[in-house]
């Protein structure tokens, strides 16, 4: 008997799954190829075959890009896969996403010294973990890929072996992520006795064949899996995972997690509440409601009082988070369009944000204090003016992708009758916007004050604080003149010409302050020691007389000298800030774009 | 045949609920991921139930996911637990200072 | 409800104590893994605990998955744990009764009560399985065994999920690796080379001599600052206090 049965296993369309095996077929090549070359050349290889491997995965997302438009969606390996213009679109993400953190990851890597190709190795197995998400066709395929994502993400928090706090992350992630892994497990299981199935399709047919009278096993169920998503995208009551894990880990694995993570996670979540409980909306859509509002609120209120970047970028992510749900909170496949628009525009805004951050945070990766950010623009203006890109862009700023992206959700919102939400929204945008243009602001504020003063002020009013334009002459010796129109701008002027991405006014003043750097160390004059709280040059003086305990507390030379940057985080950057601008000015194609990637099923 | 599935049901759900406390009032990091554990047996309990009450294989191989997963997340947690106390002296979460949440 | 609550037609005498006793042994081993202050004896309790499982699944006509869970979670998975208190030290204990956060114990305890209370009446309520039957197969197909059946299932239906677990085991195996890797040349390397480590960290880095100038500007000046033993200036941002060991900073941040 043995012998003769024969299991008929299904046909397997293999362009289904073909930028999945990319991914993690060429992890595992990566990870045989890396273990036969020299230590040196693992980093720089590891770097190479990541981004061909990469823009392998999006050509061949293309390709089913082409197959999908030309032939609409359809479902592989036994209904457990489906490609539709949806999950073509998280795959191309998720690709891009991966190619920019490469790209990100090789100075890092190269800085740190903290092992060789590992790290890409697992951000593509944790890639391709985000791509099975994105084109799960059933909850036990969605659970898989969002453990594959996750794990290869805990393993991501702890790679800097050297940081206390990049293990205590890990942790942290780990303990959430599993429990919240456990109560998503749960809800699958509850939903299976619920509706008899795990896939999406067969669970949307027996939802639109049976009217369940008692319906309290679904319900609960239901609830388990909202809670499960919400932990993974970070929405409110579930978010206190994600400031400590994005400070404690590696800035690069960060704006990976930021970005994949984000998009695996909510690409799963709007799948399957669309296309399989789409029918029960009446039920999740005021719980959606209130997460968006409260996600929103909370994201944007705390980030203002943080004084780290990471962190404040990272409840920044917790209000964008708020944003998306905005779309799913919309119900229709038009928001579920708006929403993944709204990832797509994120990733490239969020992942260049944090390529910035790993380069400012120096050898050790610690150095994210605001205050390290102050006099960037005029240290290294092209690098100030393409943060200031990507922070006003996620601040919504108009010419980015940034305000398109708000823009369609809010819509989306408004189109579906919760105009309250789209006002809270709207408002939280304009607070979110403020703890940007502060650090926008800090940027392009003179050098380094005497940390003392910095320490003093309210966060919050720093900004207005720089803006009043008083602060005058900043540099003592004969470089004053040369200085002269190096002088802080009001926060309207400022934008302007940040927003289109020029270079400010000031930024041609670069030689000048070589030459004041140059007159500085030949007079041994340190810079900072003779910044001045600005009123008058005198003031100099009675500061190194009297100001010691200011300058304790005084930003280090080596913090507010210039980072150096690899030219490959160089190109990574360009490419973010060059996507988010050129798609701000011509939003068409790439909104027209996010409209076809329609679920196959939407009821 | 077994008693009603209505018992089992319930029983996971008690197991499911003293695994969640566990998680949350433990404070030694290697209890808590056990605890994480029973929430998994609890959720493979009643994957088994409904598979016998709905006569449906499918809630079985279910199970066998879940395993495979809890065993690759108990690999990488234990590898991570390792890596960090391995320079400490205890394993409370208390003891992870260096963030602050 | 009542006929599914009380035994089921078919349910016999040693099947109710089956069940009563195993219950028993479950409930008791989850309680020992919350409430044991030896984290060795809340792995014992885990194994009583997956001990109850297996034999609730054999009840339930799941023998495979029965000798599945005890030969990968009491075989595998407690003997991992095991090995790792062992490895980190089995004579910590935890004082259970320290409360770090006031009043969040007995939040959690009532939280999931709640939530489990509420899971169990509201599947109480819909008469606990509403489902589909036999969707992905029956669980008595041709007279097959279950081992059969469930191999069936697992190579047809559940075929991608079968096949991306591969997915998982090569993350387990590259994790492990990385997290076992010793943080190499931590202690060797100074820390005080820090501003000067970018130079020789990568290529196209435009300011390799600003650092050494500037800390040579702080110690020819005298500036202030922590001044460290060979005169170079530690990085200490505002408001930050460097740790000594590894260079992550202790800062005050309001959440």
């Amino acid at each position: 008997m043995l012998a003769t049965t024969v299991i008929a296993t299904p046909h397997i369309r293999y362009l289904a799954i073909l930028p999945e095996i990319v991914l993690l077929g060429g992890g595992v090549v990566l990870l045989a190829v890396a273990s036969l070359v020299r230590r040196q050349l693992r980093v720089r290889v590891g770097t190479l075959l990541t981004v061909a491997i990469a823009a392998g995965s999006l050509g061949v997302s293309l390709w089913q890009w082409a197959d999908v438009t030309g032939r609409g969606g359809f479902t592989a390996i036994d209904h457990a896969v489906v490609v539709d213009g949806f999950s073509v679109l998280v795959n191309i993400l998720v690709s891009c996403a991966v190619l920019l953190t490469a790209l990100v990851a090789d100075g890092y890597l190269l800085r740190e010294r903290v092992g060789g190709a590992e790290l890409q190795v697992l951000a593509l197995v944790s890639a391709s973990g985000a791509m099975i998400m994105g084109s799960a066709n059933d909850l036990i395929v969605v659970f898989l890929g969002l453990e594959i994502l996750s794990i290869a993400l805990y393993v991501l928090a702890a790679f800097n072996s050297r940081r206390e706090a990049s293990g205590e992350a890990a942790l942290k992630y780990f303990i959430l992520g599993s429990f919240s892994s456990a109560v998503f497990v749960y809800g699958i299981a509850l939903v299976y006795g619920a509706t008899g199935s795990t896939n999406l399709a067969q669970i949307a047919d027996f939802l639109s064949r049976n009217v369940l009278v008692h319906d309290g096993l679904l319900l609960a169920g239901l609830t388990l899996l909202l809670v499960g998503f919400s932990f993974k995208v970070a929405a409110v009551p579930f978010h206190m995972w994600t400031p400590d894990v994005y400070q404690g880990s590696p800035s690069p694995v960060t704006g990976f997690m930021a970005a994949v993570a984000k998009a695996g996670a909510f690409a799963a979540f709007l799948r399957v509440f669309l296309s399989s409980f789409g029918l029960l909306r009446a039920d999740w859509r005021p719980v959606i409601y209130a997460l968006a509002v409260v996600t929103l609120l909370v994201g944007a209120g705390l980030a203002v009082v943080q004084r780290d970047v990471k962190r404040m970028l990272a409840y920044s992510s917790i209000n964008h988070a708020g944003f998306v749900l905005l779309g799913l909170q919309a119900a229709t496949g038009r928001g579920a369009s708006d929403a993944l628009y709204y990832l797509f525009a994120y990733t490239f805004m969020v992942i260049g944000s944090f390529a910035v951050v790993s380069l400012i945070g120096r050898t050790g990766d610690v150095a994210h204090d605001l205050s390290t950010y102050r006099g960037l623009a005029r240290r290294q203006p092209l690098l100030a003016v393409c943060f200031a890109v990507l922070l006003l862009a996620q601040a919504g700023a108009p010419f980015t992708t940034g305000l398109w992206a708000k823009l369609q959700v809010v819509l989306a919102a408004v189109d579906n009758g919760s105009v309250p939400l789209a006002v809270i929204a709207m408002a939280s945008a304009a607070l979110a916007a403020f703890f940007y243009l502060r650090l926008a602001v800090l940027m392009y504020s003179p050098a380094p004050a005497s940390g003392g003063v910095l320490g003093e002020e309210e966060p919050g009013e720093q900004p207005v604080a720089l803006t009043a334009g008083t602060v005058g002459p900043f540099r003592a010796g004969p470089a004053e003149q040369a200085m002269a129109e190096a002088q802080p701008q009001p926060v309207e002027e400022l934008r302007a010409p940040a927003v289109r991405g020029a270079r400010p006014v000031w930024a041609g003043t670069e030689q000048s302050v070589a030459v004041v750097d140059r007159l500085n160390a030949a007079l041994l004059i340190d810079a900072e020691t003779v910044t001045v709280d600005g009123e008058t040059p005198a003031s100099a003086a009675a500061d190194q007389v009297g100001g010691d305990v200011e300058r304790v507390e005084a930003p280090d030379p080596a913090l507010v000298s210039k980072v150096p940057v690899p030219a490959l985080s160089a190109v990574a950057i360009g490419l973010c800030v060059a996507v988010t601008v050129v798609f701000g000015f011509i939003p068409a194609p790439l909104v027209d774009f996010a409209h076809h990637a329609t679920l196959l099923f939407v009821p | 045949m077994s008693i009603g599935p209505a018992w089992y049901l319930g029983l996971a759900a008690v197991l499911f609920a003293i695994g969640a406390i566990g998680v949350l009032v433990r404070r030694n990091v290697l209890v808590m991921f056990m605890c994480i554990e029973l929430m998994l047996n609890a959720a493979n309990l009643t994957f088994v139930t409904f598979s016998r009450v709905l006569g449906d294989i499918g809630g079985q191989s279910l199970v066998f996911f879940v395993l495979v997963v809890a065993a690759a997340e108990v690999v990488v947690g234990l590898g991570i637990v390792v890596a960090i106390f391995r320079r400490r002296k205890s394993t409370t979460a208390d003891d992870l200072h260096v963030l602050k949440g | 409800m009542t006929p599914l609550l009380l035994a089921s037609t078919r349910a016999t005498i040693p099947d109710l104590i089956t069940f009563v006793v195993c219950a028993a042994v479950v409930l008791t081993g989850a309680l020992g893994v919350v409430m044991s202050r030896n984290s060795v004896h809340a792995a014992l309790s885990l194994v009583l605990t997956l001990f109850g499982v297996a034999v609730l699944f054999i009840e339930q006509d799941a023998q495979f998955l029965a000798a599945v869970q005890v030969i990968v979670y009491a075989g595998a998975i407690v003997v991992l744990f095991l090995f790792v208190i062992m490895f980190l030290g089995v004579d910590r204990e935890e004082n259970v009764a320290a409360e770090p956060l006031k009043g969040q114990r007995p939040l959690a305890l009532v939280l999931v009560v709640i939530a489990a209370t509420g899971i169990i009446f509201l599947a109480a309520t819909s008469h606990w399985v509403t489902g589909a039957h036999a969707v992905a197969g029956s669980t008595t197909a041709g007279g097959h065994s279950n081992t059969y059946l469930l191999g069936r299932s697992v190579f047809t239906t559940y075929l991608w999920a079968f096949e991306i677990t591969a997915g998982l085991l090569v993350i387990a195996v590259v994790g492990a690796v990385v997290l076992a890797r010793r943080p190499s040349q931590v202690h060797e390397e100074p820390r005080d080379a820090r501003p000067a480590a970018p130079g020789a960290g990568g290529p196209g880095d435009a300011a390799v001599a600003s650092p050494p100038v500037a800390a040579a500007v702080a110690a020819g000046t005298g500036a202030s600052g922590s001044t460290t033993d060979d005169g170079e200036r530690r990085p200490v941002p505002a408001g930050v206090t460097g740790r000594a060991e590894d260079g992550m900073d202790e800062r005050v941040t309001g959440s």
